[in-house]
């Protein structure tokens, strides 16, 4: 940062009027080119890196943690590095728990709900944009009640359901009302609504019709959309733990979260085994975390969005 | 839909009969399942709400009795300890909402004014610094703060260093406020707060502020939700024209001054959103108390939507759980509806006074 030369002639008189607690900052200069003394600067640094610390912190204590003895953890929790380095925990979860299983069905489960909602909100988002059909205005303001039905007050509702159609307690069960994303379908249809009719157009001049037009123009132009829908789903599914409690209380079909919540809350009977929890909590973390680091930049801007509409 | 699509798309209507099958071929996948597993449920549960329905069978069957508003009727003036669970859910939640949704609201705020600099290095590192627990699942974090919150634990460690002997989280059910009005001396309430009850909850226990347990989730919610609100804030600032800030530094607006008399009215739609948000959230709890603590110490962290899965699930009442997910249900319409409403009347304000700085005396707080 580098101190402005010039002297605040006619600002300093106006600064003298203003009441002291903002008498520290110094007016600014004239430059818009926000020229702001050097001490300010600092202090935006010093507030951002340790808020960063908070930020970060907890996350480098969950692994340093996870690699530690029980005894360690219980006695100087804030240390980053353990006492005795082990992987007692990691073993523990995968060769001897049903950590494995919960995790097998978690990737099933995201998996299928993130190629549904794909295929799902494409379809729907193309036919609310371009295509013109009786009764779409009724759709489309019914898809805005659903998003406004808030998912908690679903729980008991969702389970009536799932028993009633015999789906209870089956991957259909899990799968199936999680490919309902209104939100989704409205990403796809802003998406498709931003893009030019005119190529299709062409294509229709040409003598495609609607499935040919869908499948060879429309489709190949909406990656990066796409690629929205499938982070969003990923992270949504990946993380879902209100709708498997509901939909399933075989132990085969566990998934990450809701073991993990089971084996926090003692459910299980697992005392403090602090270690094991956070490892687990840990695990569960990475493949949200990989896919975060990877389209960060897409994630920001598609959360900025999506909740904008 | 864009006035020139809408016009490009009526004027191809020569295919119209088969773009209307078209149309309910793509939109039906959709439709059916958010009909199925939206839409029904609803009607469902509704029915369920005013039956006497065990769990056992089906619901529809002949076994089953419609109870009228005998269920929301044993919730709200039950005298019972449906009503006063149900009270004492309402007061958790209500405090967890009136403290959770200003703290976001204003740390998400000054990140993105942070992280919005113009001249800053490492912006790209703090935004992902502060957005990653956003991401993360709320299992995850809970089991984190369970340990960072443990008797222990890491926190309260970090006090032990500046003198200061933390509680014991997440097992203790004393009320904030009550603590507070301990240390001032008052420890035996007042008997007009102890004699009249609301919701089978006494008014001195309405009174009582969040448990020590409930706050160590507010700090969570805050920390979990921070980052996505700091983005909204990002996108709103970017959007911003700098030509007013500009001119009010010509006029020699300090940097507070410009923030509170030039950004923040112009970033008050998005603050609209982002507390609508929060207050739509945040009435939800339930992964965390699930994941957590089950309701407990002593029924402090029970919130309605927990309450009401617990009253179902756990305790076989389901008319009950159902009922109260409808109350939870207007609760929420009737936030988001009063910010509607807020938020229709404050855009409405004239241009000059929101942007004109008043004078410099008595003008910053």
């Amino acid at each position: 940062m580098t101190v402005s030369p010039i002297s605040p002639r006619l600002i300093d008189a106006e600064n003298q009027a203003s009441p002291p607690q903002t008498s520290n900052q110094r007016p600014a200069p004239p430059s818009p080119r926000a020229r702001k003394p050097a001490t300010w600067g600092w202090t935006v640094y010093v507030v951002l890196i340790l808020l960063a610390i908070i930020y970060i912190f907890p996350f480098l204590i969950n692994i340093a943690t996870s690699f530690k003895t029980e005894p360690d953890a219980a006695a100087d929790p804030l240390s980053l590095v353990p006492a005795t380095w082990t992987a007692a925990a990691y073993e523990r979860l995968f060769l001897n728990s049903d950590f494995p299983v919960w995790f097998k069905n978690s990737i099933v489960v995201t998996v299928f709900v993130t190629a549904g909602r794909v295929f799902f909100d494409l379809l729907a988002g193309y036919a609310l944009a371009r295509l013109r059909f009786r009764g779409r205005s009724v759709v489309f303001a019914a898809l805005i009640a659903v998003m406004a039905v808030p998912g908690v007050v679903l729980l008991i509702p969702k389970f009536l359901v799932i028993n009633q159609l015999g789906i209870y307690d089956s991957y259909f069960g899990m799968i199936i009302p999680l490919l309902a994303d209104a939100a989704g379908v409205f990403i796809m249809k802003n998406f498709f609504e931003s893009i030019p009719v005119s190529v299709e157009e062409q294509a229709k001049v040409d003598g495609a019709g609607t499935f040919r037009t869908f499948w060879s123009i429309v489709l190949p132009m909406s990656v990066p959309a796409v690629m929205t829908i499938v982070i969003l789903s990923f992270q949504g599914s990946w993380n879902e733990l209100s709708h498997f409690i509901v939909s399933t209380q075989d132990p085969a079909l566990t998934t990450l979260t809701k073991g993990v919540a089971q084996l926090s809350s003692g459910q299980l009977s697992a005392g403090t085994q602090y270690p094991l929890k956070l490892a687990a909590a840990a695990i569960m973390t990475i493949p949200v975390a990989i896919v975060f680091f990877i389209f960060q930049k897409r994630i920001m801007n598609a959360t900025a969005g999506a909740v904008k509409e | 839909m864009t006035m020139a699509s809408q016009q490009l798309i009526r004027r191809r209507s020569g295919i119209h009969g088969r773009q209307n099958a078209t149309g309910w071929l793509f939109i039906a996948p959709v439709v059916i399942i958010l009909g199925l597993f939206l839409a029904l449920p609803v009607a469902m549960a509704a029915w369920v709400s005013v039956s006497d329905w065990t769990g056992r069978g089906s619901p529809f069957s002949a076994a089953t009795n419609f109870v009228g508003t005998e269920n929301y009727k044993a919730i709200l003036s039950g005298g019972g300890l449906a009503e006063r669970d149900f009270g004492t859910a309402l007061r958790n939640n209500f405090y967890y909402v009136i403290l959770t949704v200003p703290l976001q609201t204003a740390l998400s705020l000054l990140l993105a004014v942070l992280v919005n600099r113009r001249i800053l290095k490492g912006r790209g590192f703090f935004r992902t610094a502060f957005y990653f627990p956003s991401v993360t699942s709320s299992v995850a974090i809970t089991v984190l703060w369970l340990f960072l919150f443990s008797a222990s634990g890491v926190v309260n460690k970090l006090l032990a260093l500046i003198g200061v002997a933390g509680p014991n989280w997440f097992q203790d059910p004393n009320g904030v406020l009550h603590l507070i009005a301990g240390s001032l001396g008052i420890t035996t309430p007042p008997a007009s707060l102890a004699g009249n009850t609301l919701l089978g909850v006494s008014w001195w226990e309405w009174l009582s502020g969040p448990s020590v347990a409930m706050s160590a989730f507010i700090l969570m919610a805050v920390f979990t939700t921070s980052g996505t609100f700091m983005l909204l804030f990002i996108a709103a600032l970017q959007n911003l024209r700098g030509e007013l800030e500009e001119a009010a530094m010509l006029d020699g607006a300090s940097g507070w001054q410009r923030f509170w008399y030039v950004t923040l009215p112009m970033l008050r739609p998005t603050l609209f959103t982002v507390i609508t948000l929060g207050l739509i959230g945040t009435w939800q709890v339930f992964d965390q108390i699930y994941t957590g603590t089950q309701g407990g110490p002593a029924k402090t962290t029970l919130t309605p939507a927990f309450l009401s899965f617990s009253t179902a699930f756990n305790n076989q009442q389901w008319g009950q759980g159902a009922a109260i997910g409808f109350l939870l249900f207007a609760i929420i319409i009737f936030f988001a509806i009063i910010q509607r409403l807020i938020l229709r009347e404050r855009t409405t304000v004239p241009r000059r006074k929101r942007f004109n700085p008043p004078p410099p005396k008595g003008g910053t707080k």
